[in-house]
């Protein structure tokens, strides 16, 4: 029964995201799509643990749900413009997962990701009503209390209503500005399951995961575009290393990873990826950060790293976005090239005192060099700003194996 | 369709030319503003719009009480208040959010977008 119980729930998570979104698209409201999810939801927890998950469970979910939508509508009719319910209840286009549903969700990341919306609230937004996650485990995921997720949810919902936020696809020549808020959000939904901010899990498979599924589906339905192109290869060449980064609870560096843990079927898709955006060669920054990521995977060991071309990938970044954070990044890679000491005067220029990963790149720089009290205390302030337990379980070998 | 109120938000202090810097930016911005309000009505997003006289001239009224108490000056003492206003109707917000920074750009201030919550 519970097994039962557990096959239906991991279906309706698979099914969420397109099920919401179809039934925004018929009903044009949010609140009227969840309340008639979790209502399809209680209804298959009942008939599904008797006769079994049926062949095509997202056609029966979207079907039930809709049948609840459209109870509740004529209840509300009586006091609702009747009008428009006539309208909700006349549906002529097909229920079953076809084409026209996957650009359901395309338009409902759109809608996610709007600029009206705070940054924060697009991110809990994308992974509550595409990914399926609950509010509680999104409060997690970001160290916030639940009752607050649930109100910045909320708050973001009755915005998308109030203001008349559309369900759609941008139009064309606004795309390009309207993707990279999406892609912005699948990025941070990543890497805040790669490096995860709390001292619970070090890394979230789930929220890795679940950015990947949500970039192949908008790869899917912008194959165009060489931005989504770009991140999903960006994605997958990051998550191929995943097994390999924390061993004994503890984060393991790169250069210290086990190569032969790394997933080669990713490895090979990221790189078949990367391959494709060269050929369309409009570069942007995501398809940088994945063409390096090539360049780190493409190595068997990490001596063999052609740490010039990373460079020379992180001066075409700077171009793009001359921002600090990619200035350390291509410090730490400069100096594999030309030496700590070139590094490290790179680094400490930088106004990044408050970031965890600049005391990093200092403490190794440091401990390269010799430097050790100025190592340890870079490794201490390093500790200081990171909660996750692998990193501080790494950077405190690190320093304890200073002299 | 969707009422939106734009407001034009700017600082509470006012020269001689308005919130612009000389005649020429005030006259500019002023022809600017015209040509986006025939555009809103030829376009048929147009409702009502008007600019305000200085946050100075305002009065506050509380009638709560027996009788109405009156202050001087606006509601809130801020650096920034209201100049002027647009009230639209438009298809979405992606729609009000594209007029109010045409209308921006025209009358050189910061434009705060609301939706209303119905009209009487």
């Amino acid at each position: 029964m519970q097994q039962r119980t557990a096959a239906v729930e991991r279906v309706f998570r698979e099914e969420y995201g397109r099920l919401i979104a179809s039934l925004v698209r018929r009903f044009g409201d949010i609140e009227i799509a969840e309340e008639a999810a979790g209502e399809a939801l209680l209804a298959a927890l009942e008939k599904w643990s008797e006769s079994g998950v049926p062949p095509s469970p997202g056609g029966w979910l979207t079907i039930t749900a809709s049948n609840r939508a459209i109870d509740r509508i004529r209840r509300e009719t009586r006091r609702d413009a009747k009008q428009q319910a006539a309208l909700m209840l006349y549906d002529d286009t097909p229920h079953e997962p076809t084409g026209a549903v996957e650009d359901d969700r395309l338009r409902l990341i759109f809608t996610c990701c709007h600029p009206a919306l705070a940054p924060e609230a697009r991110v809990a937004l994308t992974l509550r009503l595409l990914g399926g996650l609950t509010v509680a485990e999104i409060a997690q995921a970001f160290l916030v209390p639940e009752t607050t997720m649930a109100q910045r949810i909320t708050r973001a919902k009755k915005k998308i209503s109030a203001a008349n936020i559309p369900y759609r696809v941008p139009h064309a020549p606004d795309i390009p500005e309207r993707l990279g808020g999406v892609l912005a959000v699948l990025f941070l939904v990543f890497n805040e399951g790669y490096l995860a901010s709390g001292d619970g899990d070090p890394v979230r498979a789930d929220l890795t995961g679940e950015a990947i599924r949500l970039a192949r589906i908008l790869r899917r339905l912008l194959p165009e575009e060489p931005e989504v192109t770009g991140l999903l290869a960006l994605l997958v060449l990051i998550e191929a290393r995943r097994a390999a980064r924390v061993r004994h609870g503890q984060l393991v560096p790169l250069d210290e990873q086990d190569r032969a843990g790394w997933d080669r079927a990713l490895i090979t898709e990221g790189h078949d990826l990367v391959r494709t955006c060269l050929a369309i060669n409009r570069p942007g920054r995501y398809q940088i950060l994945a063409a390096i990521n090539a360049v780190h995977t493409d190595s068997i060991t990490a001596s063999d790293t052609d740490w010039s071309q990373v460079v020379a990938l992180y001066d075409q970044l700077t171009r793009l976005d001359p921002s600090p954070i990619v200035a350390l990044n291509r410090a730490v890679a400069v100096a594999e090239l030309d030496g700590p000491t070139v590094g490290l005067a790179l680094v400490d220029r930088l106004p990044l005192t408050t970031y965890h990963a600049w005391h990093v790149a200092r403490a190794d720089l440091l401990r390269r060099l010799g430097r050790s009290t100025e190592a340890k205390a870079a490794y201490d302030a390093a500790i200081a700003a990171t909660q996750n337990t692998a990193e501080r379980a790494y950077l405190s070998r690190k320093r304890g194996e200073l002299i | 369709m969707t009422h939106y109120l734009l407001t034009v938000h700017g600082p509470a202090e006012r020269n001689e030319f308005g919130n612009y810097g000389s005649k020429e930016e005030m006259e500019e911005a002023f022809a600017a503003t015209g040509a986006f309000n025939e555009q809103l009505r030829a376009d048929g997003y147009w409702v009502f719009a008007g600019g305000l006289q200085p946050a100075a001239t305002a009065t506050v009224v509380d009638g709560q009480g027996d009788s109405p108490v009156m202050t001087d000056g606006p509601y809130l003492e801020t650096k920034e208040l209201i100049g002027g206003f647009w009230v639209i109707d438009a298809p979405d917000l992606d729609v009000a959010l594209k007029l109010a920074a045409d209308g921006s750009r025209a009358c050189r201030g910061k434009v705060e977008v609301r939706p209303f919550d119905g009209l009487a």
